[in-house]
């Protein structure tokens, strides 16, 4: 029996966003006996309505409102109006995502203490023990199926894995495998097993992949403890005279607007939208945004050290046979300054269809230089290159007050220049790349510039002291008892790993805490 | 691909006694475009054929392919062919002409050799007119499902049951 709670039922605990972050907190509450209203902007989809085709499914699925860019980064030119490629559906961008589920290394997680001063950088370390992050790392594991962990197998080689692999070990990696994936390898937890079937980026039609879409949330609304109202676009958050939030107010489907009260509200719209949330919240009491005191919020935005390098062959590889992301070499994910920059990077095979391909292969780019690479489609393998960026406090979310939205709100504007590091990172990342191919026979590589986001991070960063973030340990404000952070904007820093699994294991903890405090009386 | 049709009730020998031809390429006549072996024609509302036949040459310039053929090419920059659009297209195509000229060649359609067109068109790139035409085609032309077979591309295999029992690991030649 779904639940369906009163506006003015302030007794619930409020979560906006139903991604990994949002849609696992609001099952984890559920599951807990807690009464939780969830709020997603976009439609409900399950895996019969994902269509596996690229433009199609990007119409169907990506967050496409306007936002605005600025700053140095190519993105901006590329795709000026369009910084990332995250999705607006019940399930979030957990429909999109490819699965890769790794954990972050100790050293990552104390980034300031390894890496030292990093000039322009804004690093700090997580105030999590990453011993005290375990546990839930394998409750997140164990959550989403991954293989390779918790004795479940690995997935098989596809042929774009087989042509990294055999790259790899000709240059002397050693960790090279099919990954730590959440897609099933054999049927697990009432979902199939993976069929090979490619168009991960679209949805899993067989559900093989995990997404919040089809477990988490209905598993939630199960418990009759939660309720899922999706076409509700937050417009913010507001406080009662001590400061503490009381309330969201949100357009519906309608468009009419509505205000739901609440005991506790948490924060999972991705790390441009919360933000954006945040500081839109903004009042006479906290007239720079809320959770705001130290000007933090919005600020150090992250989204990794990307880009992607092909190679061309002179035989068929068909890198789009099979998962998109099919395996990984983790060997320079370590920390190691004699490489001209502090942090590490994976390598993790990618595929796009055609129609990506001609969109992101060069954006801007014509002529028989182009044309002739895509040509040779068919012989293409391809990789992607994840690595730690430096947060930055001038790269930012702030809002455009010179662009509304469909509801009359100031869009974000995503401002991100690349630090030297993450230039002298991508440049060693492009050359090994550029080599793991030439290894295997390639006769033309590809040096692929970095594609809009979908790890975006760090906009409402954790930290210890209040004036250093916005949240502590917990994901809790500092400046606001009863107002949590549930995304991957709570992260202190970005690690090398793909984040999906951490905000998952950050989630699940988050809950304890919440369920905890609130049984205390403490919030 | 209702481009393809030839203008209602013309055959091939009407079509071309009725055509000037332009450029290398392209067989140009009262309110229709056609291939020189009338493989196909497209009959045009607003745009003029000249005008249209030179939008074609240009995309296939920038997007070159050699196994794809003009059709497709003419259904990618069909959507121009609109009363809201044609000025626009009329006016970019007159500056590419008008740049032909400055190189010495009759128009753009009459410069034979592609280098000569690219090197025309690089002059124009930041020009609004190339950035919508090349923007356009991108989704206008390798969005186009029956073109994907050039290049290898098999689309969606969900209804055909993935690749996990067709080939996702068939690579022989590692």
């Amino acid at each position: 029996m779904v639940a369906k709670f009163e506006l003015s039922d302030d007794s619930v605990v409020v979560i906006i966003g139903t991604g990994a972050g949002g849609g696992v907190l609001a099952n984890e509450l559920a599951q807990k006996g807690v009464k939780v209203v969830a709020l997603e902007a976009g439609g409900r989809y399950l895996p019969e309505d994902y269509i596996n085709d690229e433009w199609d499914s990007f119409g169907q699925l990506a967050w496409t409102e306007p936002r605005t860019t600025s700053g140095d980064w190519r993105v901006s030119k590329d795709f000026s109006g369009l910084p990332a490629w995250i999705v607006k559906a019940v399930g979030g961008t957990s429909i999109h995502w490819a699965g890769a589920s790794l954990r972050f290394q100790e050293h990552e997680f104390k980034a300031k203490t390894h890496y030292g001063d990093v000039d322009g950088a804004n690093l700090l370390d997580w105030p999590i023990d990453p011993a005290e992050l375990a546990p839930y790392y394998d409750k997140a594991e164990a959550k989403l199926g991954v293989t390779r962990t918790g004795g479940r197998p690995g997935l098989p080689g596809s042929n774009n894995f087989k042509v990294l692999e055999k790259g790899a070990k000709a240059l002397g990696y050693k960790e090279v495998n099919t990954g730590h994936m959440a897609i099933n390898s054999v049927e697990y937890d009432d979902r199939m097993a993976c069929q090979q079937t490619g168009f991960c980026f679209q949805g899993c039609k067989w559900g093989a992949k995990w997404s919040s879409a089809y477990t988490d949330i209905p598993r939630g609304e199960a418990t009759g403890n939660l309720e899922v109202r999706d076409h509700s676009h937050v417009a913010r958050i507001v406080h009662d005279d001590k400061g503490r939030a009381s309330g969201v107010e949100y357009f519906d489907q309608d468009g009419n607007l509505q205000m739901q009260k609440a005991k506790i509200v948490c924060v999972a719209g991705n790390s441009i939208e919360s933000p954006r949330v945040l500081l839109n919240s903004h009042s006479s009491m906290f007239p720079d945004g809320l959770a705001n005191s130290s000007g933090q919020v919005g600020r150090n935005y992250m989204r990794h050290t990307t880009g992607s390098v092909y190679g061309v062959f002179d035989k068929p590889v068909r890198m789009w046979r099979g998962t998109t992301m099919a395996g990984i070499i983790r060997d320079e994910s370590r920390h190691d300054p004699s490489r001209g920059f502090v942090g590490g990077y994976e390598l993790e095979t990618l595929s796009l269809g055609l129609p990506f391909m001609a969109a992101f292969l060069d954006p801007g780019s014509w002529g028989r230089e182009f044309t002739s690479a895509l040509d040779d489609y068919e012989n293409m393998a391809g990789m992607w290159i994840v690595g730690e960026d430096m947060p930055q406090e001038t790269n930012r979310i702030t809002l455009n007050h010179g662009v509304k939205d469909a509801y009359g709100l100031p869009v974000a504007n995503v401002n991100y220049t690349d630090h030297p590091n993450d230039r002298a990172m991508r440049d060693h990342a492009y050359a090994r790349g550029k080599a793991i191919y030439e290894a295997v026979g390639a006769t033309r590589t590809l040096p692929t510039p970095p594609y809009p986001s979908t790890h975006n991070l760090g906009t409402n960063r954790m930290s210890e002291r209040p004036r250093d973030g916005v949240v502590n340990m917990h994901g809790q404000a500092h400046d606001v008892p009863n107002l949590f952070v549930s995304d991957g904007s709570q992260f202190t820093t970005g690690a090398s790993e793909n984040p999906t699994l951490t905000i998952v294991a950050l989630a699940i903890r988050q809950a304890d805490f919440i369920s905890n405090e609130m049984s205390k009386g403490n919030i | 691909m209702a481009t393809k049709v030839s203008p209602k009730g013309m055959t091939r020998r009407q079509l071309l006694a009725r055509a000037t031809v332009a450029g290398a390429s392209f067989v140009v006549g009262s309110g229709f475009v056609a291939a020189r072996n009338a493989a196909w024609a497209t009959e045009l509302t607003a745009i003029s054929p000249t005008a249209f036949a030179t939008l074609v040459q240009m995309a296939r310039d920038i997007y070159p392919h050699d196994k794809i053929e003009d059709q497709y090419y003419v259904i990618a920059v069909k959507g121009y062919d609109t009363a809201e659009t044609a000025p626009e297209i009329a006016m970019g195509v007159s500056a590419l002409d008008a740049a032909a000229r400055g190189k010495g060649f009759a128009s753009y359609l009459y410069t034979s050799w592609e280098d000569d067109r690219v090197r025309i068109l690089r002059g124009m790139e930041e020009s609004p007119f190339f950035q919508k035409v090349r923007g356009g085609l991108v989704t206008g032309l390798y969005n186009q499902k029956a073109i994907w077979p050039v290049f290898g591309y098999e689309g969606e295999s969900y209804s055909k049951g993935g690749y996990i029992n067709r080939g996702f690991d068939d690579i022989d030649w590692l």
